[in-house]
């Protein structure tokens, strides 16, 4: 027992001054947690912004990167609930687990959007907690990234003063650049859209979108042809400015209802790395703006 | 709001006994309790007002706690399964060449319900996480699982104990809602009738590299097929394996393994060219496994590959004797030096070509090889057949949640049989989300 304390207390000084590894579940945390930790920090995306969040497995590779990772950042409300239970089960990292300061759940430092009122699986695939694509909304990554400054500080502290000076930059950036969106955004107020999944609540809502259609019958569910001449049908009669869909779903239901429409449909990159112009958090709002400007009147 | 006089007057009026002072004493006391209670009414209101008049809009971050599913409650699924087989009317079903792992009562034929699976699973405490996967059908409740596991040890350590899919090979810890075909492959069925459980005690290491690397050993009681219930203290059987894994690319990930189990049987039942058998020895195997899976930017959703092989090897040593099924025991002057050195594998395939839909194909072949009777008493003869089959199968899955499936199979286990079997299953899974496992 000694003699693991003494290791422990030699070795403890030497784990602080490495850098602290962050598994992050969704690519916009990775450029989150990258701006605050610069170098300090060695970032893993667990997902692109090509893959559906929902419907990853439980590889190898993340087990092998769970196993290492100091602090893991997930969207959480359940987007992850079918792999990352998983991953935290199979790695052996106990600093991670659910509850520890390793453990970091962005869906916590805002108010959720879409809560059902019931709990069915006849509604298709419904977070309980509710809509868990919160970062659409940059006052959302705003949010998170003070409370994820913060917990890298907790866990790093010799580093906590250099975390919140990143903060602190991106932030200031980061606050002009939305006032900057939201000055561009005026002729979007108000602009009908039908979107493919419910993935853009939290833009819709941010820059005052009006959503008029889902093609998806229910969240999760792919939308048949039947069910999207349906949808098409009843926006025939006040058609929507643009069908939105993110880059990681099939193009075929946007397209389809879209040319039905005689409308655009905009493949929004979502994420960061969902557009070869999406490379950090700026760049794929100023894209989703250009793109949605597009389609406004 | 109170009547004081009133009700002092009343109640002069029940009691007119009532002195003249007791009733003073009452109305100081209802002319109290009015004065409190309208003083805790104006410091509502006022509190209200003030409320009223802040904005509402504040969007102070709500750290709440996690509020995984239902709180305090555990996880809990419920699988149901179901099928329709159209099958020869065989009565016996024998892997030729094998001993039989456990009961070899065959498929029902037909309509009839596969095991109904409840599973529940949750953290204990900080330390511990807790899983059950009950199989019901009619008057059984098997328990299939029932284990804990550490999740603070650290260092990528974990210790899982209890009863547990032993965590060999590839298939060995998918329960049969999760396999890819609607029967298990031959070489599974071989080696353990259905999966090998232990009861008893797995130690894992998982490395802590890029390449994911995992070792580990177990320890169980061993009375599943090969070993037998020997009534004794101590480990009857111990598994190793180790596991390799990584990305190849955004679009490809792969796993491969390589197992090793060793058990000890007492007198193990078994059958073999229409005889009643006991053996008595050493079982050994070694598995190897190969998974690889493809989709398009890593993107499962739309397309997907999956390739999967297994192949393994079993040398038993012991004797084999008749059964003795009048007295138990063995025959006697039956007794025969037994050793057996035999081998199998199966590789599957399988594709969803467009969401919600899926194919596959796999293919099975075992070899009895080398199987050595001694002074083989009861004249059993070497087998000449290698069990094959060839099966195809085509599933829709209308939600995450639930599948269909259609499969055929041409199957050629059995010496002199030729069969051509259609099964039609259904798996749909109520309550939590079910695991992505790899």
């Amino acid at each position: 027992m000694k003699r693991l304390l003494l290791f422990l207390t030699l070795w403890a000084p030497l784990a602080a001054h490495a850098a602290l590894n962050v598994f992050a579940c969704e690519p916009e945390w990775a450029a989150l947690a990258t701006e605050i930790g610069g170098d300090d920090v060695r970032v893993y995306a667990a997902t692109t912004a090509q893959q559906d969040p929902h419907r990853i497995e439980a590889r190898p590779s993340l087990i092998a990167q769970m196993r290492r990772a100091d602090l893991v950042v997930c969207s959480g409300a359940e987007l992850e609930a079918a792999w990352l239970p998983l991953l935290l089960r199979e790695a052996g990292n106990p600093g991670v687990q659910p509850g520890r300061p390793g453990y970091f759940e962005a869906t916590h430092f805002v108010t959720l959007r879409d809560k059902p009122a019931s709990l069915d699986r006849a509604q298709g695939d419904v977070h309980a907690a509710g809509n868990p694509h919160i970062h659409t909304d940059p006052r959302n990554i705003a949010r998170v990234g003070a409370a994820l400054a913060q917990r890298m500080g907790e866990l790093d502290p010799p580093r906590a003063a250099a975390h919140q000076r990143r903060w602190q930059a991106f932030s200031a950036r980061w606050t002009a650049a939305i006032a900057a969106w939201e000055a561009r955004a005026t002729p979007l107020k108000g602009m009908p859209v039908a979107v493919q999944h419910a993935s853009f609540s939290y833009l819709v809502a941010w820059l005052h979108l009006r959503e008029v259609a889902t093609l998806e019958p229910r969240p999760g569910v792919d939308p048949s042809a039947s069910h999207l001449a349906r949808v098409a049908a009843q926006l025939q009669a006040d058609p929507p400015r643009a069908v939105l869909r993110a880059a990681y779903q099939s193009p075929r239901p946007a397209d389809w209802v879209a040319q039905r429409l005689g409308v655009p449909a905009l493949t929004l990159p979502y994420t960061v790395g969902g557009s070869a112009r999406a490379t950090d958090l700026f760049a794929l709002f100023d894209e989703t703006l250009d793109l949605l400007l597009r389609a406004a009147p | 709001m109170f009547r004081p006089t009133l009700l002092a007057a009343a109640l002069t009026a029940a009691f007119p006994a009532f002195a003249q002072s007791d009733l003073d004493a009452l109305r100081a006391e209802l002319r109290e309790m009015k004065a409190a209670y309208e003083a805790r009414i104006a410091a509502l209101e006022a509190r209200i007002q003030q409320a009223e008049a802040q904005p509402a809009a504040q969007p102070a971050p709500p750290a709440q706690p996690s509020a995984t599913s239902g709180g305090f409650n555990p996880d809990i699924s419920l699988i149901l399964q179901g099928r329709y087989a159209h099958l020869d009317d065989l009565g016996h079903r024998h892997l030729a060449g094998f001993l039989p792992a456990g009961h070899d009562d065959g498929t029902p034929r037909g309509f009839s319900l596969d095991h109904t699976e409840l599973v529940m699973s949750a953290s204990v405490d900080p330390y511990f996480n807790g899983y059950l996967n009950l199989a019901l059908i009619d008057e059984k409740a098997e328990i299939e699982e029932a284990w804990f596991q550490t999740t603070a040890l650290g260092h990528g350590v974990s210790v899982k104990g209890g009863r547990f899919r032993s965590g060999l090979g590839y298939q060995n810890e998918k329960h049969p809602h999760a396999w890819d075909f609607a029967d298990n492959n031959l070489m599974y069925r071989a080696l353990f009738g259905e999966a090998y459980n232990h009861d008893g005690v797995q130690l894992k290491w998982v490395a802590p590299t890029d390449l994911y690397l995992a070792l580990g050993a177990e320890a169980g009681w061993g009375d599943a097929f090969p070993g037998t219930n020997r009534n004794r203290n101590g480990a009857g059987a111990t598994t190793l394996f180790g596991h390799l894994g990584g990305d190849v690319g955004v679009s490809s990930s792969w796993r491969a393994g390589l197992s090793w189990l060793s058990a000890k049987a007492s007198e193990r039942e078994g059958e073999l060219d229409n005889t009643d058998t006991l053996f008595t020895g050493n079982s050994k195997t070694w598995l190897a496994d190969f998974v690889w899976k493809w989709a398009p930017g890593g993107n499962a959703r739309e397309r997907n590959f999956s390739f999967a092989t297994e192949y393994f090897r079993r040398a038993e040593r012991g004797t084999l004797c008749e059964h003795d099924s009048a007295n138990g025991g063995c025959v006697a002057a039956t007794d025969a030096a037994y050793r057996s050195n035999q081998s199998g594998y199966y590789a599957q395939a399988v594709y969803q070509f467009m969401p919600r839909w899926r194919t596959g194909y796999r293919y099975d072949r075992l070899n009895p090889g080398t199987v050595d009777f001694g002074s083989n008493p009861l004249g059993f003869a070497p087998a000449g057949h290698k069990p094959t089959r060839h099966s195809l199968m085509l599933d829709y899955s209308p939600s995450e949640f639930s599948r269909l499936r259609l499969q055929y199979s041409k199957d050629r286990s059995m010496a002199g049989q030729n069969e051509n079997q259609w099964f039609v299953q259904y798996i749909h899974s109520l309550g939590s989300h079910g695991a992505h496992t790899f």
